[in-house]
Formats: structure tokens, C-alpha cells, sequence
């Protein structure tokens, strides 16, 4: 065999780049069980001590399960809204893509809302973190998944920015895609809230 | 209503001029030292206009060579001041005898040792091991750089952010004064009321963001971008190690974030996670900080059994023994790393049964490490054994791990624990592995990698001086400290009473080993100045000086920007070797142009932001820590609307370099010849 | 752990010779220590040491001789570049580092069941049973901020920094902390375990030598843990009365008050002897109601366990501020009522010290025998019961 012969079956003489985001896909769904595991260590926790109340008030004193299935609702339109944003987005329509995104982040925004209401009356009525282990684990498990809506909710509005600017290109789409697991992923979080916490609590 | 801590100011927070350390004039002393230092190296790079050169190539650099080289600096840096605590802990416990108080008050100890475990595990293990892994990996597989080139230079720059904030606290304010672990509720506000447990959180935080997206990046690296035809068995070692390395880090380090997030919580807040009252459990913080604990071990460990590998198999000049079964061996390690970590505290009183579990699986793990280490022993049977500076670390590092890994399975018997935990035995044992396993591993790697990096090799005679320092030196400053721990002496003393007076001359003994150790580390420093001087005598421009094995060495040293012209096309395990064997030529024209990533200034903005962010939270300066923050997201997003990251290096420079690179080599083989 | 007892010692004697002839001839108190306990883990080290010698020794010769021997100068040696496997070779090299292991774990297994610290003792040295009617000895023991805090209940006396107790008959120590996590160990007498405050671990444990022996803090705690150590004597039974009739001259009395008053943080505390104890006094510190108005950990678990106290409870925040604000050692304001306050009652405290009879803690491990004869347990009191076992 030749040595020119050889170099072609030792080094890619024809290659092709890897498109840009070959890897992002990946990369951001190996973040997001790295994510799910500090969701985990905080299910945990709040496994460990959910039940020490120190003295105060438990669960079913304090959740207003009424309230909850609403924000719930809100939080699973949400993740509906988005699915046909992508939608949208697949069949290159802009202005649907912008619209469902729009309703995304009401929907959204009315959970975030109605989670800030329902903390400010625990902590109004005296049932702030600091009151029992089983209050600090909630508020902050509850708490964490409330601040990655709320950085959702800012990825969303930025993304609304590019997808104005720059219209439906490859990177935006790609970026469309990681936020739509990200939103997702959420949501799943959130049923693992209101299962563990909300409705086993008024189990309890 | 109940006593509140002390008011913080709205606009300084805790921070005012007693923060400064002024009545310590051993931390004066050292600040005038670094300042000086400090303001002649900024002098320095002013008068020679260098801020701009390394603004453009090096700060804001993504190509993951720079950022490996980086790295390796950071982790040599604080090696310096990790050791500079570790030879102050050694004279104060040769000193604290007899009724003397030593030279340091408990106020000053304590933060020392706590900051000796920070800074050598945090900001001197990792480092290394990150930067090895980021220089060699792409190389290794035959890529260009890595899946995301910002994240990686963000993850370098958090990982700066906090080492900056520990070696702040040596100067503005303190460290804490828990143990490298911070228990609670020692670490906890009530009995932690200063700011020195929130530095540690705060500088973990910072840093643990950068280690975890450095991870999902390796991982996705190794994944994505392998050369055509390296299937995950062909892959070297090393990367192999690397991969599962970065699964233990992606997969363990949220956990510490929780853990410390909840300990600042508990801090700030007043939330109950590891309170002594209202229902907070002190036990759980420590069951979950060893959960990230114990495979933070296998983390440091991991990658630097892939280095040993590949120097066996380099300087034997023959196949790694039994390539499978290394691959299997690191898996399992990989997997059983996660359920050890009570091992680390049987003595809070589980039972006998939870207990023997964490035992048995703690014993486990040894069986996959022994058989690594018969893997490197027979991949040096029949092998041409090359002693050069690699390999003496290598064969030294076989025959100190045996004995550190002996210590540890002994402590891994709960009932043999009870009379073992918490003793100098331990601090013997564990560096035993540390410095017996990662630290010499990681001095194997630079004198083996140092060539490919800089295209000229390390200096043999002052390497070889800090060899015979360094070996020595360890076994002088820790066996006194293995057969201390058998006296029923246990770590953190600082003053000893009157009963110790018979064991003084072991930690004088011990001491003396440090000084050893301490002059090892002065040979090295020697031979990288030395070996820089000298650079022109020492040059390698085979791009080959090891007649290697694997990929990097198909390359020039140092490697072009795009690190291969042309993507190799894998076919062996061994690569390289392959491709020499069956005399594969360079291909010499048909180039291209070749799609890279650009530099960006977001990474090192972004981590400064929130360094800063991070020391407004540790002195609850709030107005500051709400900017900094609100400028980390704004940064962020600002970058995203930066679509241009990429540039094409033109076919007509690729070929020049690369017609370069062939006039080289054929000067060299005439030379040969 | 049974062991043929004769080859041990001479083996011991062989490892820690070498060490005596090299330096002063210190004492290995962890091999060579006064306690059966302590002892059998003593020999665990040995044996665990030895048998992964039996892989090591080889291991380390292997290295020192290939790394001669296939040295590049000696040409005379085999190579063999492409020689990279052998199944045989593999599969000796998994299986051998097994087999040690398995040997190993069954020894961990039973010894960790034998020498569970939970577990009460069945004998006080090799082929000494311990006879039916043996109470053991009961010692409480508090890790203060820095000192450490013996009560002997039996004797109605209590000791700061040292403590004593009669050779050959069991001790059973409880063992808490004030504040932040200890752990006590005496390397002559027993392992080390964990005091943790609010929470208590429970150590068995024998001399079997008379002696002064050591004991002290093993896990940091803070500015004054260098010298958070006592003196542990170990004295036949008139040697032993003669020390608590010296406790019982010293007069003073540990109550509550003066308890507040000895937590407080303090270092190098000389020794210290109270002539009696209030009843019940470990029980409060262990649940965190020594100061008076305080709520008990196990009322307040055991309110927990039924579902906490609802909105009603949001406000009893002083009743349980313990140590969380650095107010420890306030007084409760009199005057204000709480509802958690009802339940911390001082009688209450009184019936919990009772002793009332009930079952020593099962053996945990499965397969395993209980000590041939029970001694007549300490009675468990009612907060030990509702008290979690320690997290794991």
C-alpha cells in the first residue's frame, strides 16, 4: 500500500466541520440533570426535615390547597403554551412562535405571582423559614424552583428580543429548543413539588 | 423577641477597619510581602506593555490549551500558599509543647489548618487536575478544542473568583475556623458569628460553578467531538479516566452547592437546616457534604491513574497491560465512589449494620484499584523501561499509593475506625494518597506533558533534586505522624500539655520532613527557571520527545491553534504508535480552512462580577451584592446577542504553518541521519 | 473478635518492635491499651494490617524487581512491546485483591456487630463473661465547651475533667454535647464515638488494667479543644470508693443553675467535683431544657410526631430558641405565657428520670448472638425512646 494511500485512511482529508451547537444539545442536558440533582438533594432534605415542625404549624395548617392547584394549572399551561410555541417554530411561523411565547410567560409569570402571594401570607401570618426546619426546607425547596422560573421567565423575554431581531435562524432555534427543556424539565420538578410536598403534606 | 445579631451597615455591611488583620504581625508581614510582589509584577507587565498581549491571548483566550496552561498556573500559585500553611502547622505543633504556646493563637491556628484543607483540595488538587485534563483531552481525541470554549474560560475564570476570595480573607477580615469541612453547628452562626465560614461558603460557590460547567464541557467533549473511528474502547486512558471524572464532578458537586447554600442559609437567614433547636439536624449537613465528599476523592485520584497509565505505557515502550479491564476498573471505582461516604464518620453512631455496609463497600473499591496497579506492574514486565523524570514519580508513587491504600482499608473496618478516626493516623493516610497518589501524579504529568506544551523539555538534574527531596521528605514528615496516630493522638492540636512531652521529637521529626518537602518544591521551582533558561539546549521539535503513544504526539510542541491540520482517523488503541508503526506520512497540501472558536471577554467579566458578588454576600454588603448580581445577568445576556463566536483560520496560514512544521521535521531527520 | 490471643501478641510485638528500638519506646496505646474493647479493636487494626500485607508485600517487591530488572540497559531482559494481555494474569489480579476482601468483610461483619458501641458487653476480657446480676456502670457524659462533664447517677456524683472507674466492671457511658460536636475517646479504654448536642450515643466499654489513662476531645470544636482532656483512672473498687467519697466531700451540688453557669465557655478547667446531681439533669441537656422555661426536645418531637401544634404554635419561638441566636444562657421572661410552655413542666422531667424496666436495644445485626448473659439494663428512659437513633 502507499504511503499516500495510508495518509488517507489515517487522517480525515475531506472532513466536514461539525456544525455550530453539534455538542448543545447534550451539554445542556447533561446541565439540567446536574440541575435535577440539586432539586434532589433538596427533595431530600425536605424528606429528612419535613416533619419537624418545632412546635409550630405542619402542612395541613398552612397549604391552601385550592390555591395550589390553580398555580399548578398555571404552571402546566405553560409547559402546553410552550410545546406550541416549538410548534410554531417548527412550521416557521414567527408571529404564532411570538404569540404562544407571550402566553408562556403570562402563565408563567401568574405562577410566580401566586407562589409570591402564598409566601408573603406564611411569612405575614409568622411561618417564615425561620420558624421550623420543616418551614426552611419548604420555602427553600419551593423557593429554588420559583427562582429558575423567574430566570426562565428572563431567558424568555430575551429570547422574544432575538427572535424579533433575528428571526428564526439556527442559533436562535437551537437556543428556543434548550429553553423549551428547560421549561419542561420545570414543570416536571414542580409535580414532584405538588405530589411530595403539597398533597402528601395534606396527607400528613 | 429574640436577640438579633448586631445590625450591619446599609452601605459597608459587616465590613469596617477592624477587618483588617492589623494586630497579627505575621499577616502584615505576608501582606507587605505580596503587595510588594504584587505591585513589581504589575510594574513589570507595564513597563514591558505586556496587559494587552495577555488580555487578548491569554485572559480572554478560549483555546483550551491556553486555559490548561492557565490552570496549571493557578494550581501552582496557591500550592504555594497551601504549603506555606502546611509548614506553619508543622512548626506550631513542634513548637506548642512544654507549656509554650507555640507561635500562633488558636485564632490564627485554626483558620491555617482549615485553609491549608481549602486551599490544597479546592484551589491546588483541582486545578491541576482540570487543567491536565483540559490541556490533553482534545488532544488526545483529535479535536480543535472543546465542545464550548466560553464556558470553558468562564469555568477557569470562577474557578480564579474563588481563589481570589481566599486569599482575601487572609488580609480583609478571616477564614474560617471550622476544619476544611465546616461542620455545623461549629460553622454555624451561633458559634461562627464572624465572617470567616462565609468566605469558605462563598469561595466554594464560586469556584464549584466553574468546576461543574468545566465538567459538563469535558463530558460533551469526550462524547461529541472523539476523531473519527475512536470508538469509547479506543479511546486513551487518560481521556477515559477524564470522562468518568467528569461524571463523578457533574454528579456530585450540585451537591455541594446545596449543602453550602443551605449551611448560608442557615447563616444569613436564620433558617433551621443544621440548628441545634427547631427541628435542624447538624447530621444531615454531614451526611451530605460527604456524599460530594467522598467522590471529590475519586475526582482527584481518578484522572492521575490515567496519567500513570500513560506514562507506564510510554516509558515501558509496550501496550498498556490489560487496557479493558483499566476501563472497566475506573467505572466501578466511578460507580462505588457513591456509596462509601459514611465511611467517613462511623463514629457518629449508626448502627452495626449501616456501619459494616459503608465498611464492605469502602473495601471494594480497593479490589478494581489493585487491579490498576497490577495493570501498571505488568505493563512494565517485559517492558524497556526508560527512567526518565515520569516514570521515577511513577514507580515511587507505586510503592507510596500501596501503603496509603493498606492505611485506608484498615480505617475502612468501622471497629478498627473507632481507635483511628480523627488521628494524625488519618492525616497520615490521606496524604499518603494525596501526595503519594494525586500530587506526584500531577508532577509525573508536568514533566511529561511540559514538552508538548512549551516545545522544550523540563531540566533533568533539578527535577531529579526535587525527586529525591520530595520521596524522602514525605516519608519523614508522615510516618512519625502514622505511628503518632497509633499513640492515640489526634489532629487539630495546637498546644500540647505536659503527658506529650515524650512525642515531641516526632513532630520535630515531622517537621523535618516538611522542610524536605519544602526544599523539593524550591528544586522544582529551580528546574521550571532553570529549564526556561535554558530552553534553546532542552528544545524538542520532533513534537515526539517520549516516543509517545497517543494522539497529542502526532502534533508540533507546542501545537498549532487548531492542534491538527487534518482530523486523524483512528484505528488502534494506541494511536500515535499505530500510525508510526505502519509509517504514516503527514499529508503536506490539500488544506483548508479550518472553523474556530474566537475569544471573548465575557468569561472573565462575568466570574469578576461575580466575585464580587460573592464578597458583598460575605460581608452582606447588600446594595453591592445586588448590582454585582444584576451585572452577571445583564453580562449574560448582553453575550448572547453576540452571534459572531466563531472565525475561520484561512487554508493559505494553515498551510503556511503547516509547511513549516514539514521543513522542521525534515531538518530533524536529516540531523538523525 | 475471637483471635488465637498468644500468636497476636507475639505478632504485635513483632510489628511494634521495630518502632521501639528506632525511638524512645513510646507507648502504642491504640495496640497495646487497657480495655477489652480497645483491645479487640486494637488486634482488628493488626489483622486487617496483616492480611492485606499477605497482597502488599508481593505487590511491592513486584514493582522493585520489574523496575530493575526490565531497566532499558539491561538488554538481556525479554521485550515484549505488544504483549498487553493475559486472561489467566487477569483474572489472578481481580480475584486475589477479592479473595483478601472477602476474608476482610466477613471480619468487618462481625466485628462491627461485636463491637457495636449500642451492643452491651458479654465479657470484660478474653473468657471472662460477664455474670447476670453485673449492673453496669452508668456514666453520663456532657462535652462542654471546653471541658468535659462526668455524671455518675449511682453515685449521685458528678466530676469535671476526669473520671474513674473500677476495673473489670462495665461502664456504660450516654454521651452528649452542649454545643458543638465532639467526640470522647480514652484510646486506653474504647473507640471514640460522637457527642452531639441534642442527641445522645451510648458507649460500653471495660477496663481490664488499673492505670492513669487519657481522654480527651478527638474532633475539633473550637479555640479551646487543644486542652479539652481529662484523666481517666482506672482503680480496683476500694481505690474507686475512695474517689467518689472524695467527690462527696467537695459539698457542692450540680443543678440546673449551677449547670448554666459550667456550660459556659471556658478552657483548662481544673477538676472539679460535685458531692450531688439533680435528678434528671442529662435528660435535660440532652433536650436542650436545662435553662427553665425551655421546651424538651422529645415534647416537642413528640408534639411534631402528631402533627405539630398548628398556627397556635407560630409564636412559642422562646420556649425552643436554644443556641440558634448565640442566646444560650438567657433567661426565659416570666410573665409571658407561651402554649409551649404548658408542657414543660419540671415534674415531668422528674418522671422521665425514673428508671422503669424495659428491653435493652435489640441486636441489630441479622444472625447474630446475643451476649450469653443479659445484664440487667439500665432502664431506658421515656425520652431515649421517643429520641431518633442518630441520622445515617
Amino acid at each position: 500500500m502507499s504511503t499516500a494511500n495510508l495518509t488517507g485512511q489515517y487522517y480525515d482529508l475531506h472532513e466536514h466541520e461539525h456544525p455550530d451547537g453539534y455538542s448543545t444539545t447534550l451539554g445542556f442536558w447533561i446541565y439540567l440533570m446536574s440541575d435535577c440533582l440539586i432539586f434532589g438533594m433538596l427533595f431530600a432534605t425536605y424528606a429528612v426535615l419535613g416533619g419537624n415542625y418545632a412546635g409550630g404549624p405542619g402542612p395541613k395548617d398552612l397549604f391552601d390547597l385550592n390555591l395550589v392547584a390553580i398555580n399548578t394549572s398555571m404552571l402546566l399551561f405553560s409547559s402546553i403554551t410552550y410545546g406550541f410555541a416549538m410548534i410554531a417554530m417548527q412550521k416557521g411561523s414567527k408571529q404564532g412562535l411570538i404569540g404562544w411565547l407571550i402566553l408562556t410567560l403570562a402563565f408563567g409569570l401568574t405562577f410566580l405571582g401566586i407562589e409570591l402571594y402564598e409566601f408573603h401570607h406564611l411569612i405575614e401570618e409568622g411561618a417564615g423559614p425561620q420558624r421550623s426546619a420543616f418551614l426552611s426546607a419548604f420555602f427553600t425547596l419551593v423557593g429554588t424552583h420559583g427562582l429558575h422560573v423567574t430566570f426562565g421567565s428572563i431567558w424568555l423575554v430575551t429570547l422574544l428580543f432575538q427572535v424579533g431581531k433575528h428571526g428564526l435562524t439556527a442559533a436562535n432555534q437551537r437556543r428556543l429548543s434548550c429553553l423549551s427543556l428547560f421549561w419542561h424539565f420545570l414543570d416536571v420538578v414542580w409535580i414532584g413539588v405538588f405530589t411530595f410536598v403539597y398533597l402528601m403534606g395534606a396527607l400528613r | 423577641m429574640i436577640p438579633q445579631p448586631a445590625p450591619v451597615s446599609p452601605i459597608l455591611g459587616k465590613l469596617s477597619l477592624d477587618a483588617l488583620p492589623l494586630h497579627e504581625p505575621i499577616v502584615v508581614a505576608t501582606f507587605a510581602v505580596v503587595a510588594l510582589g504584587g505591585i513589581g509584577l504589575f510594574a513589570a507587565l507595564t513597563y514591558f506593555r505586556l496587559w494587552g498581549y495577555l488580555w487578548k491571548e491569554w485572559f480572554t483566550s478560549v483555546d483550551h490549551k491556553k486555559i490548561g496552561i492557565m490552570y496549571m498556573i493557578l494550581g501552582l500559585v496557591m500550592f504555594l500558599r497551601g504549603f506555606a500553611d502546611a509548614i506553619m502547622i508543622r512548626s506550631q505543633q513542634a513548637l506548642g509543647f512544654g507549656g509554650s504556646d507555640g507561635y500562633l493563637n488558636s485564632h490564627h491556628f485554626d483558620q491555617v489548618f482549615t485553609a491549608h484543607g481549602v486551599i490544597m483540595i479546592f484551589f491546588v488538587a483541582m486545578p491541576f487536575v482540570t487543567g491536565l485534563m483540559n490541556y490533553v483531552v482534545p488532544l488526545q481525541i483529535g479535536a480543535r478544542d472543546v465542545s464550548f470554549p466560553f464556558l470553558n474560560n468562564f469555568s477557569f475564570w470562577m474557578t480564579v473568583g474563588g481563589a481570589v476570595l481566599v486569599m482575601a480573607s487572609l488580609f480583609i477580615g478571616e477564614f474560617a475556623r471550622t476544619g476544611w469541612l465546616a461542620y455545623p453547628p461549629l460553622s454555624g452562626l451561633a458559634y461562627s458569628p464572624d465572617v470567616g465560614v462565609d468566605y469558605y461558603i462563598w469561595s466554594l460557590q464560586v469556584a464549584g460553578v466553574g468546576t461543574t460547567l468545566s465538567g459538563v464541557n469535558l463530558i460533551a467533549t469526550i462524547v461529541k467531538l472523539r476523531a473519527p473511528g475512536m470508538s469509547l474502547m479506543k479511546m486513551p486512558v487518560f481521556t477515559w479516566t477524564a470522562l468518568v471524572t467528569n461524571i463523578l464532578i457533574v454528579a456530585v458537586f450540585p451537591v455541594l452547592t446545596v449543602v453550602l447554600a443551605l449551611l448560608g442559609l442557615d447563616r444569613v437567614f436564620h433558617t433551621n437546616f443544621f440548628t441545634n433547636d427547631f427541628g435542624g439536624s447538624p447530621m444531615l449537613y454531614v451526611n451530605l457534604i460527604w456524599i460530594w465528599g467522598h467522590p471529590e476523592v475519586y475526582i482527584l485520584v481518578l484522572p492521575i491513574f490515567g496519567v500513570f497509565s500513560e506514562v507506564v505505557s510510554t516509558f515501558c515502550s509496550k501496550r498498556l497491560f490489560g487496557y479493558s479491564s483499566m476501563v472497566y476498573a475506573t467505572c466501578v471505582i466511578g460507580i462505588l465512589s457513591y456509596i462509601v461516604w459514611l465511611h467517613h464518620f462511623f463514629t457518629m453512631g449508626s448502627g452495626a449494620s449501616v456501619n459494616s455496609f459503608f465498611g464492605i463497600s469502602t473495601m471494594v473499591i480497593s479490589i478494581p484499584t489493585g487491579a490498576k496497579l497490577f495493570n501498571w506492574l505488568f505493563t512494565m514486565y517485559k517492558g524497556r523501561i526508560r527512567y526518565t523524570l515520569p516514570m521515577m514519580w511513577t514507580v515511587a508513587f507505586m510503592l507510596t499509593f500501596v501503603i496509603g491504600g493498606m492505611t485506608g482499608v484498615m480505617m475502612a473496618v468501622p471497629a478498627a475506625d473507632f481507635v483511628l478516626h480523627n488521628s494524625v493516623f488519618l492525616i497520615a493516610h490521606f496524604h499518603n494518597v494525596i501526595i503519594g497518589g494525586v500530587v506526584w501524579g500531577v508532577f509525573a504529568a508536568i514533566n511529561y506533558w511540559w514538552p508538548k506544551a512549551f516545545g522544550f523539555k523540563l531540566n533533568e538534574f533539578w527535577g531529579k533534586v526535587s525527586f529525591w527531596m520530595w520521596v524522602p521528605g514525605f516519608w519523614v514528615a508522615f510516618t512519625p505522624l502514622y505511628m503518632l496516630g497509633l499513640m492515640g493522638v489526634t489532629r487539630r492540636m495546637r498546644v500540647f500539655d505536659a503527658s506529650f512531652d515524650p512525642l515531641r521529637i516526632y513532630y520535630w521529626i515531622a517537621l523535618l520532613g516538611a522542610f524536605m518537602i519544602a526544599a523539593g518544591i524550591g528544586a522544582m521551582l529551580i528546574q521550571i527557571g532553570v529549564s526556561i533558561w535554558k530552553r534553546e539546549e532542552l528544545k524538542d521539535e520532533s513534537g515526539d520527545p517520549w516516543n509517545g503513544r497517543t494522539l497529542e504526539w502526532a502534533t508540533s510542541s507546542p501545537p498549532p491553534e487548531y492542534n491538527f491540520a487534518f482530523t486523524p482517523k483512528i484505528h488502534e488503541i494506541d494511536a500515535w504508535a499505530d500510525m508510526k508503526a505502519k509509517g504514516v506520512a503527514r499529508p503536506t497540501e490539500g488544506f483548508r480552512d479550518i472553523y474556530m472558536p474566537q475569544g471573548t471577554w465575557a468569561g472573565i467579566t462575568l466570574a469578576g462580577l461575580a466575585t464580587l458578588c460573592g464578597f458583598a454576600l460575605i460581608w452582606q454588603v447588600w446594595w453591592l451584592a445586588i448590582a454585582s448580581f444584576v451585572g452577571v445577568v445583564a453580562t449574560a445576556i448582553a453575550h448572547t446577542f453576540n452571534y459572531n463566536r466563531t472565525f475561520y483560520i484561512k487554508a493559505d496560514h494553515v498551510a503556511e504553518v503547516e509547511a513549516a512544521r514539514t521543513a522542521q521535521l525534515a531538518a530533524l531527520e536529516k540531523g538523525a541521519a | 473478635m475471637p483471635s488465637p490471643r498468644p500468636l497476636l501478641a507475639r505478632l504485635r510485638a513483632l510489628l511494634i518492635l521495630p518502632a521501639f528500638a528506632l525511638l524512645c519506646g513510646c507507648d502504642m496505646v491504640v495496640l497495646n491499651p487497657a480495655g477489652d474493647v480497645a483491645r479487640q479493636q486494637g488486634d482488628l487494626v493488626i489483622v486487617s494490617t496483616l492480611l492485606m500485607l499477605l497482597i502488599i508485600v508481593p505487590v511491592m517487591a513486584l514493582v522493585v524487581l520489574f523496575a530493575w530488572r526490565y531497566r532499558e540497559s539491561n538488554q538481556e531482559a525479554t521485550y515484549a512491546p505488544d504483549w498487553d494481555h493475559s486472561t489467566s494474569l487477569e483474572l489472578v489480579i481481580w480475584s486475589a485483591p477479592l479473595l483478601i476482601i472477602i476474608c476482610l468483610g466477613a471480619i468487618t461483619w462481625v466485628s462491627t456487630h461485636l463491637l457495636d458501641p449500642y451492643r452491651p458487653l458479654s465479657r470484660t476480657a478474653p473468657g471472662k463473661p460477664i455474670a447476670a446480676d453485673v449492673k453496669p456502670l452508668e456514666v453520663q457524659v456532657v462535652a462542654l465547651d471546653w471541658k468535659w462533664l462526668f455524671i455518675y447517677p449511682e453515685q449521685g456524683i458528678a466530676t469535671v475533667n476526669e473520671m474513674a472507674a473500677p476495673v473489670g466492671r462495665p461502664i456504660r457511658f450516654r454521651i452528649s454535647a452542649s454545643s458543638v460536636m465532639n467526640s470522647f475517646y480514652i484510646p486506653a479504654l474504647a473507640g471514640q464515638i460522637y457527642a452531639m448536642p441534642a442527641m445522645e450515643t451510648p458507649l460500653n466499654a471495660v477496663f481490664d488494667k488499673t492505670g492513669v489513662f487519657q481522654g480527651f476531645s478527638a474532633n475539633y470544636s473550637g479555640h479551646g479543644f487543644s486542652s479539652m482532656r481529662f484523666k481517666a483512672h482506672s482503680t480496683d473498687q476500694a481505690g474507686f470508693d475512695a474517689w467518689v467519697a472524695e467527690a462527696k466531700k467537695a459539698g457542692a451540688t450540680l443543678d440546673r443553675a449551677e449547670y448554666l453557669k459550667l456550660e459556659r465557655p471556658s478552657e483548662k478547667e481544673p477538676v472539679r467535683r460535685f458531692a450531688g446531681v439533680e435528678a434528671g439533669l442529662f435528660d435535660m441537656v440532652t433536650n436542650l431544657c436545662v435553662e427553665p422555661g425551655k421546651m424538651c426536645m422529645h415534647q416537642m418531637m413528640a408534639l411534631d410526631a402528631q402533627g405539630g401544634m398548628g398556627k397556635a404554635g407560630l409564636h412559642n419561638v422562646r420556649q425552643l430558641a436554644y443556641d440558634k441566636f448565640g442566646g444560650r444562657g438567657t433567661h426565659a421572661h416570666a410573665g409571658k405565657s407561651f402554649v409551649g410552655e404548658i408542657c414543660a413542666d419540671k415534674q415531668d422531667i422528674a418522671v422521665r428520670a425514673a428508671p422503669k424496666p424495659g428491653n435493652p436495644r435489640p441486636l441489630t445485626g441479622a444472625g447474630m448472638k446475643q451476649p450469653a448473659a443479659e445484664p440487667t439494663p439500665t432502664a431506658p428512659s421515656v425520652a431515649s425512646e421517643t429520641r431518633p437513633r442518630p441520622l445515617s
